[in-house]
């Protein structure tokens, strides 16, 4: 009990599943706390995250600790060896290597997120959505250069960075049909590390259906999108 | 580490006076080259492509942007007194509440709508306002420092409301932090612009104040324009 661990999360938030990921891939046991997206708060999550009031949130011993990123960085410093047969870090040992991770991480955050919200928030056809669609394009590139040849963001491992993004790779679907491009077309080599990510079982039992994540993006329009 | 260290800031830049005071902490040999950021140069749109901002850190042949990620890197890089927390939870809080200024205060998220909002809006967001100075108030829980009984991680995140709230609240002619509302924040400010390492390397007030009112005009225009 002492060291019970709880995720508070949602089952198709690219940020709760960056949590599932890390926990799997260290090998942590912890009970899972579906939470609505929609209606009242729990209790547990207003206390918890008294300040955003938003999931995912990692409760260890007790204690919360909000936001995705921190949350990967503490169970990368909590549980540094993993109990599977390669014990390593997700994030690189070397000081700068940790350092553009984190600022990929960042930029992932920053702008896919953003651009992916723009692209089922505002309406087909006019100018705004013409604009989050280049911007994703952009946005896509870039992160299609910094991988690079290589065949993890983490280098030869799958890593921090690529905790940090492949939950994105099930959006991938939604965003051709949102976007009317073929991401084959735009990053051939991200979306075949997404698929190199979802030989993992880290990745594979956490990343929800295209199809799913789809539908869920058509919900979002409906409900909360521009009319 | 005998490779030399350049920081590239800007005079009225919270974000490159954070990477400043970490090396100041370290004790770090560096060379400061201030930006004009109405006219960006080639060394900084090489180094930070991505988001064309300072602070970036030229350590060696290698560079980062980005102000917290700079700090974490500083911290790992350099030997001195540290400036993160050791133990996981102490650092994740640290993190969260760095995170916390920066979405509270930041400059696109404070600055810049507080200057272009009117009347009840403006009323509404400095309620806001001071109820997250009420959070960060709390934290200090005692303490001289957010660190404890030196300067550590957020207290430098924090630079955005020791030095720079205070210069936002003369430029607009509003009171956010005062004695009598939040006495530790304002203790904790007064010991923060008046430590060692933190002093020679703030911008002087009255140079900020008139750097500010003359942004405020041009923030105001081009809110406008945007109506």
């Amino acid at each position: 009990m002492a060291d019970e661990v709880v995720l508070l999360d949602f089952w198709v938030s690219p940020f709760g599943q960056r949590c599932r990921i890390a926990l799997a891939e260290k090998g942590v046991e912890y009970e899972y706390s579906e939470q609505r997206l929609a209606g009242e708060k729990s209790d547990l999550l207003l206390r918890s995250n008294p300040v955003h009031k938003k999931i995912p949130v990692l409760l260890h011993a007790g204690r919360p600790v909000c936001e995705s990123l921190i949350i990967l960085e503490y169970i990368d410093e909590t549980w540094p060896e993993s109990e599977k047969k390669s014990p390593r870090r997700l994030l690189p040992d070397d000081p700068y290597a940790r350092a553009r991770a984190r600022f990929w991480a960042d930029y992932v955050d920053k702008k896919l997120f953003d651009c992916q919200t723009r692209l089922w928030k505002l309406r087909a056809g006019e100018a705004s959505h013409e604009q989050a669609k280049r911007d994703m394009v952009e946005v896509l590139e870039t992160l299609e250069a910094e991988l690079g040849e290589r065949e993890f963001f983490g280098g030869e491992a799958f890593g921090y960075l690529d905790v940090v993004l492949v939950p994105f790779v099930a959006w991938f679907h939604a965003y051709e049909k949102l976007g009317g491009f073929a991401m084959a077309e735009i990053c051939p080599r991200l979306v075949a590390w997404g698929e190199r990510c979802k030989e993992k079982d880290s990745v594979a039992k956490t990343l929800t259906d295209p199809e799913k994540v789809y539908e869920f993006a058509l919900y979002l329009k409906d409900k909360f999108g521009a009319k | 580490m005998g490779e030399t260290v350049k920081l590239i800031g800007a005079f009225a830049s919270a974000y490159g006076h954070r990477a400043e005071v970490a090396l100041r902490l370290k004790g770090v040999q560096y060379e400061l080259i201030l930006e004009d950021l109405r006219n960006k140069s080639n060394l900084l749109l090489n180094h930070n492509p991505v988001h064309k901002l300072v602070p970036v850190l030229l350590h060696g042949g290698r560079s980062l942007s980005e102000s917290l990620v700079i700090l974490e890197y500083i911290d790992e890089s350099f030997h001195g007194p540290p400036i993160l927390p050791t133990d996981p939870y102490d650092r994740a809080m640290a993190r969260f509440w760095a995170q916390f200024i920066d979405q509270k205060f930041g400059r696109f998220n404070f600055w810049i709508p507080f200057v272009q909002m009117e009347g009840n809006m403006r009323e509404e967001f400095m309620k806001e306002a001071k109820e997250n100075l009420g959070l960060l108030e709390g934290q200090l829980k005692g303490k001289r420092f957010f660190g404890g009984d030196a300067i550590g991680f957020l207290d430098i995140a924090a630079c955005l409301i020791a030095h720079w709230l205070g210069v936002f609240e003369e430029v607009c002619g509003v009171t956010l932090a005062s004695d009598e509302e939040f006495p530790a924040l304002c203790e904790w400010r007064r010991s923060y612009v008046n430590d060692e390492a933190v002093k020679p390397c703030l911008p002087n007030r009255d140079e900020l104040v008139a750097y500010y009112r003359e942004r405020k005009e041009m923030i105001k225009a081009a809110g406008r324009q945007h109506k």
